[in-house]
């Protein structure tokens, strides 16, 4: 079957349509064309703008902002986004790089949305028609969301706060079985005076391990200093399951990345 | 349902068409246009077998709607060979051997095609990159890294 596409110059007009029932967002369609040529029969109609903003990448005063159509292969590409390429590239092959938007990766589920766990460390806002909000309230609801995305904004790490990890079966690419992003700042002494660290898998969106956050306020990167960390890690995660990994091993193999994470 | 327009340059011709609104480019290139060397694997995005190049960037035919490339330029591996002669990716495939059933070559010299059009004297990390989104079944990948470094050196020779 096939689907109708509407196209419009503005953002405000495709929120309009979009609240036609069965009608979804296309960004780069690795999301909702995948689903429609699953049999997604939810999916009767597309909309999409062609607003410039939607697809500018603007990096000011240590501040970055990054319009929700701009594919993960344009940041990965872009000069002043370094910091992000790892947690970037983590995202499918070329191609999906070069369809996949950072607006569309907010909504991918579990084990997709790798660059969303990178994002939820940086404490990103997410920019909508109906105006922003904090990254972490907009995940919580982004199933009833109806307001389309326009940019996703945040402030640039500090060189050599951030880190990204992501684990996979398949060599050099495949699906997640677990992705951990952390942003983390030293005091003078080296013990860590802030972290952020964010689990991808670990729920069916990525998630703050708030408790292995806390637990690190105060103590050294070394092996010790991190225990306690990694003894807190699985606290409040729902591990999904699926072809990949069990819920089960994604919650026993999480301490160890966490722990190759914060000790490299 | 209402047909659309859609018109775009594949492989240097111009090709004008009335599709349906929501057909995917794949569908369109290879049911309404005639050119199959585009496969249909997955649907999903997971094995790089309908891999094409717009405008001069490696995307997947099966999760691009055909009507979102008008004014694009298209190229499929059916562009490759001119006039017979084969492109020096497609020859290197067959001299490695790096084709069994088939099907994942078209996504594969096309990816590969990209990766040389950016990258002439890529390392073997580079074609392993290059090559991760797209799937192969029978060979184990080794004849393809193989072939697509074969393609290069040969390249650089000719051009030297």
């Amino acid at each position: 079957m096939a689907l109708a596409l509407q196209t419009f110059p503005t953002v405000k007009d495709a929120n309009a349509a979009l609240k036609a029932a069965g009608t979804r967002y296309l960004g780069g369609g690795t999301l909702v064309v995948r689903a429609a040529n699953e049999g997604d029969v939810s999916v009767s109609g597309l909309v999409r703008s062609t607003e410039p903003v939607l697809s500018a990448i603007a990096v000011s005063g240590g501040m970055a902002r990054i319009g929700a159509s701009v594919t993960m292969a344009a940041i990965a590409r872009h000069p002043e986004l370094g910091a992000l390429a790892k947690a970037v590239r983590a995202v499918g092959g070329p191609a999906i790089r070069n369809m996949a938007t950072i607006g569309g990766n907010l909504f991918a589920p579990a084990p997709y949305g790798d660059f969303a766990v990178a994002l939820l460390a940086l404490d990103a806002t997410v920019s909508t028609d109906n105006g922003e909000l904090p990254i972490e309230t907009f995940l919580a609801g982004r199933n009833d969301s109806r307001a389309i995305v326009t940019s996703v904004s945040f402030t640039l790490p500090k060189a050599g706060t951030f880190r990204f990890l992501k684990v996979s079966r398949v060599k050099p690419k495949g699906v997640s079985v677990l992705s951990i992003a952390a942003v983390l700042e030293q005091a003078a002494d080296g013990t860590i005076s802030s972290a952020r660290i964010a689990l991808g898998c670990m729920a069916d969106r990525p998630m703050r391990a708030r408790a292995a956050e806390k637990a690190l306020l105060g103590k050294t990167l070394d092996r010790d200093g991190i225990a306690p960390a990694l003894a807190a890690a699985t606290e409040g995660t729902a591990p999904i399951t699926d072809p990949i990994a069990s819920a089960w091993y994604r919650a026993e193999v999480l301490p160890v990345h966490l722990g190759r994470l914060l000790l490299t | 349902m209402a047909k659309v327009p859609v018109q775009f340059t594949l492989n240097g011709s111009e090709e004008a068409e009335f599709i349906d609104s929501g057909t995917t480019l794949l569908n369109a290139l290879r049911d309404k246009i005639g050119d199959t060397s585009p496969k249909g694997g997955c649907h999903q995005g997971t094995c790089g077998a309908c891999s094409v190049i717009i405008d001069g960037e490696l995307r997947l035919s099966c999760l691009t709607l055909a009507e979102t490339c008008s004014g694009a330029a298209i190229t499929t591996l059916s562009g490759l060979s001119e006039s017979g002669v084969l492109h020096p990716l497609q020859r290197a495939f067959l001299d490695t051997f790096a084709t069994q059933c088939g099907f994942c070559t078209p996504g594969m010299i096309i990816a590969a095609k990209v990766l040389l059009d950016h990258t002439p004297n890529p390392s073997r990390d580079e074609v392993v990159e290059a090559l991760s989104g797209n799937i192969c079944r029978c060979t184990g990948y080794e004849p393809i890294i193989q072939a697509v470094l074969t393609a290069a050196r040969a390249n650089s020779q000719n051009a030297a």
